[in-house]
Parts: structure tokens; sequence; C-alpha cells
């Protein structure tokens, strides 16, 4: 084609076209611009009903009542072990296990300077436990209305599956029983009879362990977790298991 | 001839054998239960190694490797009986009861293994949980041994249809148990480097790899016992299971480099437990006998003989179930060896675990079961094992 044939020819440069068709172009620009950016905004939110965004779940989105949990206020803990005293009276845990007890871990503080925390355990009670799932026999399962996590020893073939799918270490082979023994927030030994807390919280002289009804407003583990600033954490919450053992520094 | 039941006594000659061999099986089994009933009265908390946090150990692994033996054979003899033409057809009844006994040595193991054996029978049919892979397992177990039995039945009396359709049946219960006993594992989050989907089918690949061996290793000494030439279809039966034996030690070889890969890009719980194998308290198992002796070597044999020497066949699958036997204690105690609570103080890098005098017994009475079983099988039903008999797809293939 020579150039003179080429000016002959129509120009489709943008002046040329319809505004309409200008406008269309533009929305659909916007449209995809906008959905990028509020993809980028609505991932830095917690997404509504994703637990495993927030350890502590949704209020009125629990799944029992009362749903028992328990709130460790960390820092406070001293090691004194009385709630492993009471928990071994109260449930008749033998000397070779063990329901609860206290890890130890340190923190450098910079130089040789290190602070020492301690960190109360139990069964965790969770709302998906490994250790219910992978049970043979339902020797184990979550009491139906206060989902603590409970065992039936005369069930228990002893093939220590719980023991090993179990994320907290909370479980030990009881051999007086010839089952696995593990914490129930002491359902039989005292909630069962009119108690309203553990033998192990009771215990505690520095206030560490608060036991109660996660579903209640007005109780005392609802307000200490829902308390503006607070930091709320579990421990291995990358396991699924989705625990009712909170841990507080406040 | 249908109806005809062919069990057989073995011939003289080498019935003398047999018999001191069968008595020594015995024997095995024997100390094995022996070593049960002290670890039932003294409680299993003080007669094995394990603990709170290492609830399982050796015993579960053997338990896992006999079961994982009896899947291979199970699978491979189902495929040779359907399909005949890959040449195995002439050791597949071998491997129908080889796979039976296997899984007798298995439940011989668990049995002893768990704490309440005698609350298991009514408490899985009573309670059942349909989420627990160990119910699905028991289950799927326990209907392949009873499918099996019925199998050999139709095959003692010639009812060979049938007997394809039940090897089938046994078949796919088998690679389902197989796959669930993997998920028993692999289900749980709170192990990761036990945690994922591909471990139940590194079990059937392992399963696959240990049944060729299986039955190469078993008919050479059915042979050996018999004092007889190995003839040319056996042969070609026990070439095809050395070709099986290769491919399987790549293809394991290959899954497991990847899993270290996996983990070395994982958390740091999957990097320690990859290094309890790699240059930890496992090196040793892992890279010697696992790696070296399981999986190289053997493959490596088989690959530059050619297949060509029966003897170098039936070595490089001893060299296989041995390795798989560590892969299985490996597998089991890597999973648990890095502590939960890892960094928290007095907490080990690595917890400590050697198997007890009890321990090792019970693994006796394994191998005495699967021994006496694969004795007693060359004893009543030596006939039912040689090449002629069986169905229509071997008098097809070979000529």
């Amino acid at each position: 084609m020579k150039i003179n044939d080429l000016e002959q020819l129509e120009s489709e440069d943008i002046t040329t076209l319809p505004s309409t068709e200008r406008r269309t172009f533009l929305k659909m620009g916007l449209a995809v611009t906008g959905m990028y950016l509020s993809g980028t905004v609505l991932s830095l939110t917690t997404a509504g009903r994703v637990n495993a965004a927030n350890v502590v779940p949704e209020s009125g989105e629990y799944p029992y009542n009362p749903h028992y949990s328990m709130v460790m206020r960390e820092h406070l803990c001293i090691d004194c072990e009385r709630c492993k005293e009471a928990c071994t009276k109260t449930n008749h845990v033998p000397s070779h296990g063990f329901r609860t007890t206290i890890l130890e871990k340190r923190r450098s503080l910079g130089g040789d300077a290190y602070e020492t925390i301690f960190v109360p355990v139990l069964c965790n009670h969770c709302n998906r436990p490994p250790c219910v799932r992978v049970c043979p026999t339902t020797a184990t399962w979550k009491d139906e209305k206060t989902g603590i996590v409970v065992m039936e020893p005369s069930r228990c073939i002893g093939c220590k599956t719980c023991m090993a799918a179990c994320p907290y270490n909370a479980r030990y082979f009881k051999e007086e029983t010839r089952a696995v023994d593990k914490c129930n927030f002491c359902l039989d030994t005292r909630l069962s009879k009119g108690e309203t807390t553990t033998a192990c919280a009771e215990a505690c002289p520095a206030d560490v362990r608060v036991f109660g009804n996660l579903a209640d407003p007005d109780s005392r583990v609802f307000q200490l977790l829902h308390s503006p600033g607070t930091t709320v954490w579990v421990l291995r919450p990358e396991t699924g298991a989705m625990p009712n053992v909170f841990y507080i520094n406040s | 001839m249908e109806g005809n039941v062919t069990i057989t006594s073995a011939p003289e000659a080498i019935k003398p054998a047999i018999n001191r061999l069968m008595w020594l099986a015995l024997f095995m089994i024997f100390i094995g239960v022996a070593g049960a009933v002290y670890a039932q009265i003294i409680g299993h908390h003080h007669a094995f190694a394990n603990t709170r946090e290492m609830p399982w150990g050796m015993l579960i692994g053997v338990y896992a490797y006999f079961a994982i033996i009896s899947t291979g054979l199970c699978v491979l003899a189902a495929f040779s009986h359907v399909f005949g033409g890959n040449r195995m057809a002439p050791v597949a009844n071998r491997m129908v009861w080889l796979s039976i006994m296997a899984l007798l040595g298995a439940f011989t193991v668990i049995g002893l293994e768990i704490e309440n054996p005698w609350r298991m029978p009514l408490g899985v049919i009573l309670h059942p949980n349909v989420t627990s892979n160990i119910w699905w397992m028991g289950t799927l177990y326990g209907m392949a041994v009873g499918i099996m039995l019925l199998e050999f039945g139709l095959i003692l009396t010639k009812r060979f249809t049938a007997a394809v359709i039940f090897g089938v049946l046994a078949a796919i219960a088998e690679s389902l148990a197989n796959s669930n006993l993997g998920s028993v594992f692999a289900s749980l989050s709170s192990h990761p480097f036990w945690y994922g989907a591909q471990l139940p089918i590194f079990f059937l690949g392992s399963a696959v790899l240990s049944g060729a061996a299986a039955i190469v290793l078993f008919t050479h000494y059915s042979y050996i016992l018999q004092k007889k030439e190995i003839g040319e279809y056996t042969f070609l039966s026990l070439q095809t299971a050395g070709k099986i034996m290769i491919l399987m030690t790549f293809l394991v070889s290959v899954a497991t480099g990847w899993k270290f890969a996996n983990a070395y890009s994982g958390s740091e719980a999957m990097v320690m437990a990859a290094d309890s194998l790699t240059s930890g308290p496992l090196s040793t198992n892992f890279w010697v006998f696992e790696i070296g002796i399981g999986l190289a070597l053997p493959c490596l044999l088989l690959v530059v003989t050619r297949l060509k020497s029966v003897y170098v066949m039936s070595t490089a699958a001893l060299m296989i179930l041995v390795g798989q036997f560590f892969s299985r204690f490996n597998l089991v105690v890597s999973g648990e060896i890095v502590p939960a609570n890892y960094g928290f103080v007095g907490v080990p890098q690595y917890f400590s675990y050697s198997p007890t005098v009890a321990e090792y017994l019970l693994v006796i009475a394994g191998f005495g079961v699967v021994g006496f079983g694969f004795l007693a099988g060359e004893w009543f039903l030596g006939k039912v094992f040689h090449h002629k008999v069986f169905h229509p797809h071997t008098d097809i293939d070979h000529h």
C-alpha cells in the first residue's frame, strides 16, 4: 500500500469512537480495578465466620450451653503446683500420670537476662477434638450438653491412638482402670455434684485458672476474653482442633 | 473335578526339614506369646519402651509391616488371577495363602500390643466410630482375611470363577484397609511429619514392593525346601515380580526423596523430624537399612543382573523386606520423636526410644506366625501352589 492510499483511509484513533463505547471501556476498567482493590482490602480484615482467624468463637456461636472453657492468665502463674495436687487428689490421678501440668519457658530479655514464664496445660476440650475422631470404639466423646471431652474406661481397648492424636499431650494410660485417662473439667467429681468450678481452678492461689461458661456473657471467662485490648491465644492453633483453653496476659 | 479338595501331605523327602522348621516357628510363637503374657502381667507401661509422649513404637511398625506385605500379596494375586497375562499366575495361589498368613501375623502383633484386646471384638461392633481410621482398618482387614479364606477354599475346590470374584473383593478390601492404615498416621495434624495426603499412597506403593519381594523370597525358599529346580513358568513369574521390585524400589525412592524435600521446606517440627532420619538418632536405620539395603542396593542388583538369577532376586527380595521393616519402624518413630513441647525448659530435642526385650519377643511371635503359615502351606497345600493348578489363564498364557 502506498502512502497516498493510506492517507485516504478513515482514521481509527479515539477521536472517532462514539462516547458510549468509551464509557463502556472505562466502566470495565473500573470494575476490574475495583475487584482487585476490594479483594485486597477485604483480606486485611477478619473474614466473618472463619474461626481460624480468631481463636475465640464469635459471641452467640458456641456449640454448647454451658460451653465450659478455661482462661489461663499466664503471667500470674508461679508454678506452686497446687493445681496439680488438687487435681491428683480430686480425680485419683496415679503418680505415673497427670491430667494437668505446668510447662516452663524462658524468654531472653537481652544479654544474660531472661524471664521465666509458666504455662499451665490440660485437656483443651477442643471443638474439633482429634482424639474423639480417632477412637475406634467411641470410648471418648464430646459430652452433648457441656462440650467436655469425656472417657468411658470400660470401652477403651488401649490402642493409644487418642494419645497420639492429641496435640496437647493431655492423655495418658491409667493402669488402674486399664484405660486412657484425661481431664474432664472435674465433671464427675465436682460439676455433677453442684460445684461450679474445677479443683485446679479453685486451688490456684494466683487466680491463674478461670473456669466457666463461655456461652454466658456475664461469666468471667467471657468477659476476660472479650475485654478490649486483650490478646488471646491458644496452644497449637495450626492443628485445627479449636481448643477451649485460652491464654491471656492481662 | 469341581468340588474335589486337593489338600495333600508333603512329599516324604521334605517332611523332616519342614517339620523341624515348623517346630522352630511354633517355638517362636510360644516365646512371643510368653513375652506378651509377661507384659500383660507387669503392665505394658513397664514392659514396653513406649511412653505418654511416644505411645507407639516398634510393634505398631511391625504390625504395619505385616499388614502391608499382606496387602501387596493380595493385590498382586488378584491382578494375576484376573488378567493372567502378567505371568505371575503360577505363583498367585501361594500369594493368596501368604497374604492370609501375613495378615494373621499382623493381627498377632497388634492383638498382643494393645492393652485390652478382649474389649475389642464387642467394642468395635457395639460402639463403632465411623470417623476412626483404626475402626475402618480393623473392619476392612478383618473382612479381607475372611474373604481370602473363602477364596482359598474356592481355589481348593476348583471353583475358580467364584475364587476370582472373591480375590478381587479381597484386594479391594485390603487396599482400602491399607490406605486407612496410612491415614491412621496421615490424618493426625498433631504430628506434622505424618500428616498429609500422600502417606496412604506411599503405604500402597510399599505394599506392592513388599508383596513382590515376599512372593519371590517365599517361592525360592519353597523350592529350596523341596530341593527342586525352579521350573520355567515359575521362574517367569519370579522375573515379573523382579520387574515389579525394580519399578517399586525406584518409585518408593522417588516418593521418599520428595517427602524429605517437602519436610525441609516445612515447619521447624518437620525439619527436626526429617533431621532425625538424615542426621539424627535414626540416621543409621534410615541410610543403611531403609535406603541402602532396602531400596538402592536391591534395585541396583536386579538391574545389573537383569533378573537372570533366582538367587540374586531372592537376595534382593530379602534385602527389600529388611529395608521395609526398618522403613515402618522409622516412620512410626520419626513421627513422634519431636516433642510437641519442644522449646520449653527441660524438653529434649528428641525423645529417646529403643525397644525392650518384650517388644522384640512379640515381633518374633509375628514372624513365627508368618513362618508357620508358610510352612503349613508347603506341607498341606504344596500341590495347590504348583503352577499347573489353577485356572485356565495359566494354561493359555504358557502355550
